[in-house]
This record gives C-alpha cells, structure tokens and sequence, in this order.
C-alpha cells in the first residue's frame, strides 16, 4: 500500500438543523427535534469513524463546522463530534478549528464547551447592524443578541472570531451598509466575510424579488434591490472602510487581519484534498470529487451500515482491490466525478484567482507540468491588456477592476 | 391501351385558406378507395412536414383516382392539389392551366374571401368550368343557403345546387364526385397531333433525376421519346412514364392528350425543367409552345448565415439540395463583417423564406442567423445604369444615385364594414394608395390599395389579423416599379457600421425606424466592459442614439464552501451566453440582434 503520510486532508462537518430557515438561504438547513438531532449526530460519529478508518495516512490542518446552526446544537453532541474526530483522524496540533455560530444561540457555558473539544474560531453571522434588516432577511436575532454573543465569545477566549455580513438587502443604500462596516469594525474581529445577496430560486426571497434579481443583472433599473451602481460603489466602499482599518481583502468577499485569513477557505481556492461529513457534504478527494446524499433518512440509514463495512474492508491482505464503483466502499455518495486534467487547470485558475495573492506560475507548471503560458496564453495576454489581472513575481493576480468583474475573468479560463 | 377522353376528368380544389381544400382532397381520395381509411393520413397530399404542420400546400401535388360513376361507367380522375398562397400565385396559375375544371370550396360560416375571389378569376382566366361546394356544414355557426346566395351575387356563378357538405366528417362527399363527372368537362386534344405538355411541377429523385409533373394538351409520348424543354432548351430520353397513384408513381405505356402524369428523362437539373414551359418531342415538335410561361423571379431577399461559422459548407450544401427541388430558391455567396461567411438568398415572399429558413434549420440541424429581409430596389445611377440592389450593403454612394425605385403591389382586402376604417388606417400608414372600395353586400367591402412590397413582407398580414379581429382577407399581386424617395438607414455598433443591420427605408420613416432600432438593440446587448454608443445614421449624419452603459461589477461574492461545482455552474452560464454573440469589433452582440429590426412593431 503506498504512503501518503503528511498528506493534509481538511474536514468540513455539516449539521443542517436551524431553529427556522432565512428567507433568502438556499442551503441544505431545516428544523429537527431533539430526537432527530440525536439521531443525526450518532450517524455523524458513525461517518466520521469510517472514514478515519479508510484515511488514516492524510493529516488534518484545519475542521470547519458548518450548518445549518451548528451552535444551536446541545454542547454535548458537538463535543462528542470533536472528540470522534480527534480519535479517528490525525489532527495537526495547530489545526484552525472553526465552528459557525448564531447570535442568540450560546451562552457561556457552551462556549467554554466549545473551547475545551478544541475549536478555536467562531465564525458568527450577523448579516446586518440593523434590526429592521434583520428581519427582512427572515433572521432570528436582533443586533444587541449579537453583541452579547460576541463579548461572550471575547470572554470565553476566542482569539480569532469572524463576522459574517451581507450587502445589497433589499432597499439597502450605501449609508446603510456603510453604518453596519463601521459598528463592526469597532468591535475588531480578526475576519470579516462579506458576501452580497444572491436572491435564490427556492427561496422566499426569491417569490418576492424576482424580477428586481432579473432586473439587477440585466443591469437596469431595480425597484427594491439596489442597482449594479448602487453595488458597485457598496462593494468600493466596503474595501476602502475594511483597508483602512488594518484588514486585508485575501479573497473576493474575505477580509482578515494579517495572520486571520481563513486557513479552511484557502483550502478550497488551492484545491487541498477535504472530506466533508454529514449530509450533503462535498468532498474532492485525489481529484475526485463526491457528494454525499442530500435525503436525511437515507443518510442515517446508510451511516448506520457504514459499521459493516469496516471489518471487511479490512480483513484480507491490505493491499486488495478496491471495491468496485465507489472509492470508500459506502453507498453515502450520489456522485462521484473524476476531475480530468482540463478540469484541474480550470478549477486551479478560477478558484486560485478568487485569491488576492492569485495563483502562483510555479504551481500551475508543477501541478500540470507545462508552463501555464503554454495553455492560457492568449487569454493571460488578452485579460492583461485589459487590466484585469498583473502578473509580478512569479505570480498571477486580479486587478480591482478583474476582481469586480470576476466573472468575465474567471469565465474565460473555462475550456 | 387507350384511354376514353371522356372518361376524364382533370380538376384542382381551390379555396380561401382554411376553407377545408386538402380536408376535402382527402376525403375524394378515400371515398374513391385510393387509399383504405386505415392508409390515410390526414391530408395526403400535403407530403412535406412542414405543410402538414402549417396546414397549407407549399408544392403541387397530383393524385390519379378511380371512380365508378352512377352512370355505371368508370372514370379517371386527376386530382392536382395547388399551394394555397400568395407567394406561390405563378405555381397556382400553372397548376390551373393543367385542369378543365375547379371545385371551389366555401366555408358555409365565412362566406366568400379574398382569396376565394381571387382564386375564382384566376380558374376562369383559364376557362376553367368551376364547381361551387359549400364545406363545414357541421359548424353551428354554419349558414349555407346565405353563403349560396352570396356565391351567386358575389362570383355569379350558379350555386343553389352545390353540395353542401362535411368534409371533416365525409357528410355528402358522394354529391361532389357525381357533379365533378357531369359538371366538370372531359379533356379535349388530339392524341395524334405532335407532343404538347404543360409542366406545372418537378422534382428531384435520385433514382430517376428530375421527374416532371405534366398534363398532356396535344399528342403522346412514351418511353424512348426524345423530349425537348420548349423554354430552356434542354433534351433528353424519355426513361418511364407513369401517374400519380396516392403517395407513388405508377409507371405505364404511354401518356395521351388529356392525361395528367409523370416524365422521367434522366435530367439532371431541375432548372432545366421549369413549372409552366412545354414538352415537346425533338423529332415531331409542335410548332407553338402553351401560353403563360414565365420566368419566376424572387421577390424578398435576405441574408443567411451559420451561427457557426464553421458550418458555412453545410449551409452551401444544404441550400443546393433544397434547390433542387425548389427552382425559384436563389442564392449567392456574400461576405458580411459582422457575421462572416454566408449567402444572399431570394425568395418568392416572405412565407417562402420562412419555409426555407425552417426546413434548414429542421432537415439540416443548422442554426442561423438571418438579416432583416428587404425586397429588391432598382437603382438609376447618374451613368445612365440600372442596378437591381439586393443586399443594402451594396447601395452605391448617393452622388451616384440619380433616383431609386421600389416594387408595389395591388393589394385586395376584404373586410366586414366595422373594421374598414382601421384597415384604411393601416394602408396609409404603410404608404398605400387607396385605388378604390366596392361593398359587395351591406357589410363586407373589397378595399383596393397600391402597397409598397417593401411594406407588407414583414408583418402586415399578422397587423391586418390584429385589428380586424381576424376578420380581413388579403390577396395582392405585383404591380411593378415605383419612384420613391429611399435612404440607406445604417446602425453603428461602438462607432463602427454594422452592415448586417443596414437596410433601405423611406426617407421620412427613417428617424422614427432608426429610433426604434436602437431602443431594440439596447435591450439585445448585454451590458460589457465599457460603455458601447448605438447610432442610427443616414448617408453618415446620425439621426438616433441610444447608450449601453458599462457594466462595473460582476462578481459571485458567495460562500458556496467546498460546492465548487455550482460556482462553476455559474461560470458556464457566463461562458455558454458568449457562445452566442458575435464579435462586432470590440462588441459581443447576441445572434438574436441581428433578427431584432424584424420585430419592431411588437411593442
């Protein structure tokens, strides 16, 4: 069997349950009782006892738990959670933990909780300084839930706390979001994300502003949402406010002190190998990449017979075959795409370029072994006469103008 | 073998669109055991699937049929199915030249149409006995005694015993096959006298080249006579003769005076054997060739072109094979900056292009890009010459242009009394002369109108429909060449001339066309890195403006986490739409902008 030892593996743990959906969230969240929560999280521990089974020669430098409202969750069955993750993997004792917290959901005896398995970041989404926003969004918390959450977190000895905010909300100006910057860069976290509404199909927002959505990207005049202008100088402003106090834009809707960028993120733009556990997760394992089944019964159902598998897999000489169809011999995966070459150095170009520092030659020639001139040339040359990307020392990066376009950027690395 | 003369009958069905012509040819058909009911499919004779689709007949169609009269006596029939559009009236004329006789078909809830007047002046120009059926007798709004009278009064001809009829359900079908053999004439023409036949169609087969579809006015012939095209000179050796079973040829010995049938001589051409010369035999010829030939010409024209341009050779081969079958399909190669490597293509009207357009796009999996259709303009240089202009791109410079002329047709409306006014409204918004207007009864009036062609290619059909409530017929007919007062109207993409986009209009329509021009193509044109001005200019002064501002953010600032593929989802999304533009200079317009100038009465 060969080794791969020292090979990183990040892992991202999803737990879909919030007390209510936001009006405008699109992703795999829902309710659940206790019982089910319960449920959920022994097929969890189940999943994760697997696949550190089947992983053990990857090495684990950063954990992201994400939901859903993971902080909603009993203490106890994070910890259990963490506790299996420690047992099953090899952890890197400098691992960046992270767990996404709402305000309103902890108080400090969960936070101690939280501290005492290992997690060292909270990411806590706020969205909005403004109560009125707030519940526009459909969100379950007021600002003051906010503030209290996050001197919390301070007590408890989170050193390393991200904000989550979103712009373009429906009747938002400049000054509204500009007043929600400037009260959380008061407080000094050491991230802050900064997403723009993207109005969903699925979602209540999108019943109630479709047409503005249309509208908005057409670019031509929006009733409610504020205009491709009106986004343009929000987008501006917010580099120039976060610039100015000491915070770094890493990414296109990332900004960090020096030293906080998110190491997890950074994993996804330079195409680290993660795991992602619990349902729907998305993994991209040796350029594979698979997604696990989105159906709650059937996730549970399956982890529960992932036990069976183990002792067989195991039994025999080390080095058989591997099963047949799927990789790790499950049945968690929908989906399972081999990433082809052409792929690879699509995904490299346009998940390495979200980066500010972008993406460096020598990687790209060591990665596909071929200069990347030899396949991007013309477009390289086309995009630099356009000043949306530079090219200095050794490396490729966006422009501010590449970076508020990065969709025409990014589209053109796209074979 | 010889066939009793009298015992044939030659006849076509003609009608207002609509009024049941091929529902009826079906039923004389099955009645007639042709085909079994369980054979049939509805319409037989529209073969193509585009004419079943449409409900109209783009090509002649003939049928052969047996029918064992009341008399106790058997006889033939010719039953030639004739395209039901304006665009084809020269193939119509033809087509009638073939028979001795015409069942007229009247919808017993309409009444008499445009068309139907149309239709009957043009069977009787041709001394055709004409056979009145009253159809759709089922219809709760059907009143067929009124509609008798109104044939009466209308087209003076006798109607009180025309067959009132169903043709849907078959209801008194029997009625019409015992007038056609005591009402419709049996063919004259002497079987002895030297070889003369009228082509009213042809097409390719690539088996037996170009079979000619004919009714045989004087003479004989049969396999091994050495034919001549009178027209286009062309000869060969006749290889089978044969008629028309339904949906087969039959060959037999010989085709006689007063027979309608099929001649396949080996030809390689269809050009050489075009709908209306005479056949004739080499060495026995006759010595005058049949009245009525005439050259068709196209009389819209557009460009075309692949949407990828990749596919320009399949477009070339796919337009030569349509050709084949469809004489009067030009086309030539031309050259446009914007969109590439195409071809000019003249057509017999707009339904014609249309046609093509569809059957290119569906037979031959092309997808195009097609310029806005113009007709042709006849341009007197200050030199003296004469230019037939085509393709607007190609106008010379003003200084040369001692005067322009434009085709005009004599356009005929019918209309019911309510809706005169409007339609009035419309004609003189598109330039029409008003000639005159008759009241055929109390309450439906024909309106003659002298129309610029120019003016009703696009859709002045679907605006008579709309503010007549569906109500106005229209027929029109060539007129000939009219002084007029045109422009070039030119659209500037980003300060560049587009020439895909120009066209000729009349000099005081053009600001309040190039107005809506831009307005248009500012809403085709996504918004790109810079701002992109969109000019409409005449002889290089602009008359109209419109601005695509610059698109300043896009960019996917969402957290999707490890879900990469629904960011590259969207990334494809972005890449797919470029697919579809095409590079004018620095400016990527989508495809359908170049089709856009067609629709700007829409809104």
């Amino acid at each position: 069997m060969t080794v791969k030892k020292n090979k990183n593996l990040e892992l991202y743990i999803h737990t879909p349950f919030c007390v209510k959906k936001c009006d405008y969230c699109d992703f795999l969240s829902f309710p659940g009782d206790s019982r089910t929560q319960i449920q959920y999280i022994h097929a969890l521990l189940q999943e994760i006892r697997f696949y550190g089974e089947k992983m053990g020669e990857y090495v684990v430098p950063t954990i992201y738990i994400g939901g859903g409202t993971p902080s909603w969750l009993d203490s106890e069955m994070i910890t259990a959670v963490m506790e299996q993750v420690f047992s099953s993997f090899h952890v890197l004792p400098d691992a960046e933990v992270t767990l996404e917290c709402n305000p309103g959901t902890v108080k400090a005896d969960k936070l101690a909780a939280y501290r005492k398995a290992g997690i060292n970041r909270l990411s806590i989404g706020l969205q909005s300084v403004h109560n009125e926003e707030l519940k526009i969004l459909g969100r379950i918390h007021t600002y003051e839930q906010f503030l209290k959450t996050y001197s919390l977190a301070r007590d408890a000895g989170f050193s390393n706390l991200n904000v989550d905010l979103i712009s373009g909300l429906p009747r938002q100006t400049l000054e509204i979001f500009m007043d929600t910057l400037q009260q959380v860069v008061r407080l000094k976290p050491e991230h802050v994300s900064c997403y723009t509404l993207i109005v969903e199909k699925g979602t209540p927002f999108y019943e109630k502003y479709k047409f503005d959505a249309v509208a908005q990207q057409a670019g031509i005049r929006t009733e409610i949402l504020p205009n491709e202008d009106e986004m343009y100088r929000i987008t501006k402003a917010t580099q120039d406010i976060l610039r100015n106090a000491g915070y770094e834009q890493y990414e296109i809707s990332n900004f960090a002190k020096p030293g906080y960028a998110c190491r997890h993120n950074i994993g996804y733009w330079t195409r680290e190998n993660y795991l992602g556990l619990g349902l729907g997760a998305a993994s991209l394992i040796e350029n594979v990449r698979y997604s696990n089944t989105r159906e709650l019964y059937e996730y549970m159902e399956l982890c529960g017979k992932l036990q069976l598998l183990l002792p067989e897999a195991f039994a025999g000489e080390q080095d058989s075959a591997q099963p047949e169809g799927d990789f790790f011999g499950s049945n968690l995966h929908v989906s399972a795409d081999i990433i082809g070459r052409k792929e690879q150095m699509e995904e490299f170009m346009f998940l390495g370029l979200r980066m500010n520092e972008g993406v460096k030659r020598d990687d790209f020639e060591n990665n596909f072994g071929v200069p990347i001139e030899a396949v991007y040339l013309e477009v390289l040359e086309k995009l630099k006469r356009q000043e949306m990307i530079v090219m200095r020392e050794g490396r490729i990066a966006l422009t501010d103008r590449g970076m508020d376009l990065g969709n025409y950027v990014m589209a053109k690395f796209l074979f | 073998m010889s066939i009793d003369q009298s015992k044939i009958r030659n006849f076509c069905i003609i009608a207002h669109i609509d009024h049941g012509k091929s529902t009826l040819a079906d039923r004389i058909i099955e009645k007639t055991g042709t085909l079994t009911s369980r054979e049939m499919q509805a319409q037989v004779l529209d073969n193509m699937d585009l004419e079943r689709e449409r409900g109209i007949t783009i090509k002649s169609q003939a049928v052969r049929i047996i029918y064992n009269a009341k008399d106790g006596q058997e006889y033939i029939f010719n039953l030639i199915d004739t395209p039901g559009h304006v665009d084809f009236n020269y193939e119509v004329s033809r087509s009638l030249a073939a028979c001795d006789g015409a069942i007229l078909v009247v919808d017993a809830a309409q009444g008499v149409e445009a068309q139907t007047l149309a239709n009957v002046y043009l069977a009787m120009d041709h001394d055709l006995d004409v056979l009145p059926v009253i159809n759709k007798i089922d219809l709760p709004s059907a009143r067929p005694e009124e509609v008798a009278q109104e044939i009466e009064d209308v087209i003076g001809i006798e109607a009180m015993d025309a067959p009132r009829i169903s043709a849907k359900t078959g209801l008194n079908i029997d009625e019409v096959l015992e007038q056609i053999v005591t009402r419709i004439p049996a063919p004259a023409g002497d079987p002895k006298a030297p070889l003369k036949a009228l082509i009213f169609d042809a097409l390719y087969d690539s088996y037996k080249g170009v079979i000619v579809f004919c009714r045989i006015k004087e003479g004989s012939v049969k396999v091994g006579t050495r034919i001549r095209m009178m027209a286009t000179g062309a000869e060969d050796l006749v290889t089978e003769v044969g008629y028309f079973g339904a949906g087969q040829f039959i060959p037999c010995d010989e085709l006689s005076a007063g027979m309608v049938g099929y001649i396949a001589a080996s030809i390689k051409n269809v050009r050489d054997t075009r709908v209306g010369d005479t056949v004739t035999a080499v060495d026995r010829p006759c010595a005058e060739p049949l009245p009525g030939y005439k050259k068709v010409n196209p009389m819209v024209y557009c460009g075309m072109y692949p949407a990828d341009s990749a596919k320009y050779p399949d477009l070339r081969d796919a337009l030569e094979k349509l050709q084949i079958n469809d004489a009067s399909l030009q086309y030539e190669p031309e050259t446009s900056l914007a969109l590439g490597f195409g071809f000019r293509c003249g057509f017999l009207g707009l339904l014609h292009l249309e046609i093509i357009q569809e059957r290119l796009e569906r037979e031959f999996n092309l997808d195009l890009v097609t310029t806005a259709p113009g007709v042709i303009y006849k341009v007197h240089k200050t030199n003296g010459e004469v230019m037939d202009l085509t393709n607007p791109s190609n106008l010379p410079d003003p200084s040369e242009i001692e005067y322009m002329e434009e085709p005009f047709v004599s356009a005929e409306i019918m209309v019911t009394s309510e809706y005169v006014g409007a339609i009035m409204k419309l004609c003189q918004e598109r330039r029409g002369i008003y000639i005159s207007m008759d009241y055929i009864e109390a309450t439906r009036a024909v309106i003659k109108y002298d129309l610029p062609l120019n003016e009703i290619i696009y859709d002045f059909f679907d605006a008579l429909k709309s503010r007549s409530r569906g109500y106005a017929s229209f027929d029109y007919e060539m007129k000939g060449y009219v002084r007029s007062e045109l422009v070039k109207l030119d659209i500037l993409i980003n300060k560049e001339m587009v020439d895909a986009l120009s066209f000729i209009v009349f000099k005081d329509g053009a600001y309040d066309r190039g107005r809506k021009m831009c307005e248009k193509l500012k809403k085709e044109i996504p918004r790109q890195l810079f701002e992109i001005p969109i000019q409409a200019a005449v002889n290089g002064k602009v008359i109209a403006r419109e601005t695509v501002k610059a698109l300043r953010k896009d960019v996917l600032a969402k957290c999707y986490g490890g879900d990469i593929s629904r960011k590259k989802k969207l990334l494809e999304k972005q890449k797919e739409g470029k697919k579809r533009m095409r590079q004018v200079g620095t400016v990527e317009v989508p495809q359908e902008a170049f089709m856009s100038v067609l629709k700007l009465d829409e809104d």
